[in-house]
């Protein structure tokens, strides 16, 4: 199961090979400001050539950890360990990862090619071999018409380049991007996250990247690190974090989840029988063996759920009936939300494979929902 | 529409009014003082001539003005050697009060935000006691049997006292002291809005801090640094108070010579030509590099 839902972008899982050697490290981090306890113990692994993403609401901590890779912040307790070497009181400048700024924080002073050619030059290399790198940067990002612009004389996707271009210039052992897109808007964001992965790919380089975006993590990174109030709540692929959350705070943050209280009434390996307290009955055969009377949640996703107007055959369980109380249609999806007799609204939606369809499901009208034994997940949490 | 033309020249009135400040206090007066540089001394009160008491007087005694004020200016060696070290003096101190000042206002940029109100009231709260006080305490400083001699006496740092009044030294000390606030808010003005994400950038791409300061954060300070140069040295130039409370015989500075020709000599003539000299010196390359400036602005 796990290694199914891993595969789905690419063969590339040292996570699940335990000869693979760890590139990044946060071993037992902890980050305080004062009283605010901004990562807490925290231990992270990151792969050479993965694409990491960070992920979470703001002040969850994610930022600290990557400014805590950068330099720019001293973990509390801890170490931080790149490529076989400990990181501490190692300053920023010596560290061999570069960054890409939320700001961008590119110098207003010195022109594109200057700011690409920043790095290079700290580091003493000879001018020739500079100007080649800045050409081979502008070349990449497609800037080599800007080069002599000022960064205040370029667009907002144009400055994003030139901050990428001057982070990959030094040929970092990791990239760090602090919500890289944030400023573009929604056309520009999607298609650089597809230029980022194939960037990452082309160039084998590791990114760890910071977001608040979902589906901008979902996009780019081969694993995720779900993190709420400076703790990592999972850590897994895409496909996992979305298909087998952890917990409901992870079913919640990533896409939209309909979940159910209840208390476990039988349980076996491959089956299990939930009582939830709207008063229907979920059977479901992805689930650890649980003690009946445990209290639990089920989670699952709209998309997983039918929805009928009649009552679905079978033997009652998987399935309860509402009221249709809003319906939202996106164009490719339509979604229903579906008051349940308790009140409680259910979300699904609807693929709209046909143009038009014979019996449309419409406004107040009572319709079943239904989903199969594999359709959604047990929580604990 | 009549409203309109209500609001248009309410907002013209308001707009004239600073320019019309700028012609009755700065425009007609220095009218005035070239016009006096272009008479002739005369054993009268006023004490030069023509004077022009009518219109029509404008009309009929134009012909008597002259350049004999000038030309004396470029004749005795005395003005234009006083013009040369007023400059010389005005740009070692503004190179030390750049040297001084910079690090303060850096501090003060950098300083924790709760304390930096208080940290500015100290630049600024010698101002609330008179100019002319302070000079006059920095003679009780400086002097032979002052503080600063006996405090480096009993520290037998030195065994006799230095002598520091009456020398270009104190000039230079008085004038850095006194013009220190001008060099430091234009400059903690411009440094407290550099971000600092641009030095944290610096530093990963692996610039020691030094360098990032250098390549970074000094570039993008130095319209701060021309403000603050400017302004403490234009008024140095024409400083009167300082080199005659603390320089010496020979510290030459055109605002001494300035006052010697005017109160002493009661040559008013040749005072308003040396008057008119220091202004267009001054006003001329001051012009010429805000322009330049500008124009760089405008082409970024």
């Amino acid at each position: 199961m796990k290694q199914a839902l891993g595969a789905v972008r690419r063969k590339f899982q040292p996570w699940n090979d335990p000869a693979s050697r760890p590139f990044i490290e946060f071993r037992n981090v902890s980050k305080q400001f004062g009283s605010f306890t901004a990562v807490d113990h925290q231990t992270l692994t990151v792969f050479e050539r993965e694409f990491h993403a960070l992920l979470g609401p703001s002040g969850c901590g994610k930022t600290t950890l990557l400014r805590m890779l950068a330099g720019f912040e001293e973990p509390s307790e801890g170490e931080i360990w790149l490529d076989g070497k400990n990181l501490a009181g190692v300053p920023p400048h010596r560290r061999p990862v570069n960054m890409m700024f939320q700001s961008y924080a590119l110098f207003p002073h010195m022109s594109v090619e200057k700011n690409i050619a920043f790095g290079l030059k700290q580091d003493g290399m000879p001018r020739g071999e500079i100007a080649a790198r800045v050409d081979e940067m502008l070349k990449l990002v497609k800037l080599e018409p800007f080069a002599k612009r000022r960064p205040d004389k370029l667009s907002g996707g144009q400055r994003q380049r030139v901050a990428l271009a001057r982070a990959l210039a030094k040929r970092p052992k990791v990239l760090l991007l602090d919500e890289p897109l944030g400023a573009l808007d929604k056309k520009l964001r999607e298609a650089t996250q597809f230029e980022l992965v194939g960037l990452q790919e082309s160039l084998g380089l590791t990114f760890l990247i910071v977001t608040h975006d979902q589906e901008e993590a979902m996009t780019v990174a081969d694993r995720i690190s779900v993190m709420k109030e400076g703790k990592i709540a999972q850590i897994a692929t895409p496909a996992e974090i979305y298909e087998a959350p952890s917990s409901r705070y992870v079913a919640d943050f990533i896409g939209s989840v309909n979940v159910f209280e209840g208390t476990v009434e039988s349980s076996s390996p491959g089956r299990l029988q939930l009582e939830t307290d709207q008063g229907f009955t979920v059977r479901t055969a992805t689930a650890p063996v649980l003690g009946a009377g445990t209290k639990a949640w089920f989670a699952v996703r709209p998309e997983k759920m039918r929805i009928d107007h009649d009552r679905p055959e079978g033997d009652g369980v998987n399935m309860v009936s509402g009221e249709v109380w809003d319906i939202g249609y996106l164009g490719d999806v339509t979604v229903y939300n579906v008051r349940l007799d308790s009140g409680k609204l259910v979300r699904a939606s609807v693929m709209n494979a046909q143009r038009a369809v014979a019996r449309p499901i419409s406004w107040e009208e009572r319709v079943w929902l239904s989903w199969s034994d594999d359709a959604g997940v047990i929580l604990l949490d | 529409m009549a409203e309109k033309e209500r609001t248009s020249l309410s907002r013209r009135v308001v707009t004239w009014i600073p320019y019309a400040w700028l012609v009755v206090f700065f425009l007609i007066p220095c009218l005035i003082v070239l016009k006096i540089s272009l008479s002739q001394t005369a054993l009268a009160i006023p004490p030069y001539e023509p004077v022009f008491s009518t219109f029509a007087d404008i009309r009929d005694k134009v012909g008597e003005f002259s350049l004999d004020s000038f030309a004396l200016l470029t004749q005795d060696s005395l003005y234009w050697l006083s013009y040369l070290s007023s400059l010389e003096i005005a740009a070692i101190s503004t190179i030390l009060l750049l040297i001084i000042g910079y690090p303060i206002a850096y501090g003060l940029a950098r300083a924790n935000p709760s304390i930096r109100p208080y940290l500015l009231m100290l630049i600024i709260l010698p101002f609330w006691t008179s100019f002319l006080i302070r000079v006059y305490a920095w003679i009780g400083i400086l002097k032979p049997e002052g503080l600063l001699n006996q405090l480096l006496i009993s520290l037998h740092l030195i065994s006799q006292p230095l002598a520091i009044t009456n020398t270009n030294w104190a000039v230079y000390i008085g004038i850095v002291y006194s013009y220190l606030p001008f060099m430091v808010l234009p400059l903690y003005a411009t440094l407290e809005k550099l971000d600092v994400t641009l030095l944290e950038a610096a530093s990963d791409l692996g610039a020691t801090p030094l360098k990032a300061f250098w390549q970074v954060t000094f570039p993008i300070s130095l319209p701060g640094v021309a403000a603050g140069a400017l302004l403490v040295f234009i008024p140095a130039v024409g400083e009167f108070v300082i080199p005659d409370l603390l320089g010496g015989s020979d510290t030459l500075m055109i605002g001494k010579t300035l006052w010697h020709e005017f109160f002493d000599n009661r040559d008013w003539p040749v005072a308003s030509a040396v008057a008119i000299v220091l202004l267009v010196a001054l006003v001329v390359p001051i012009v010429l590099f805000q322009n330049a400036q500008s124009r760089a602005q405008g082409a970024k």
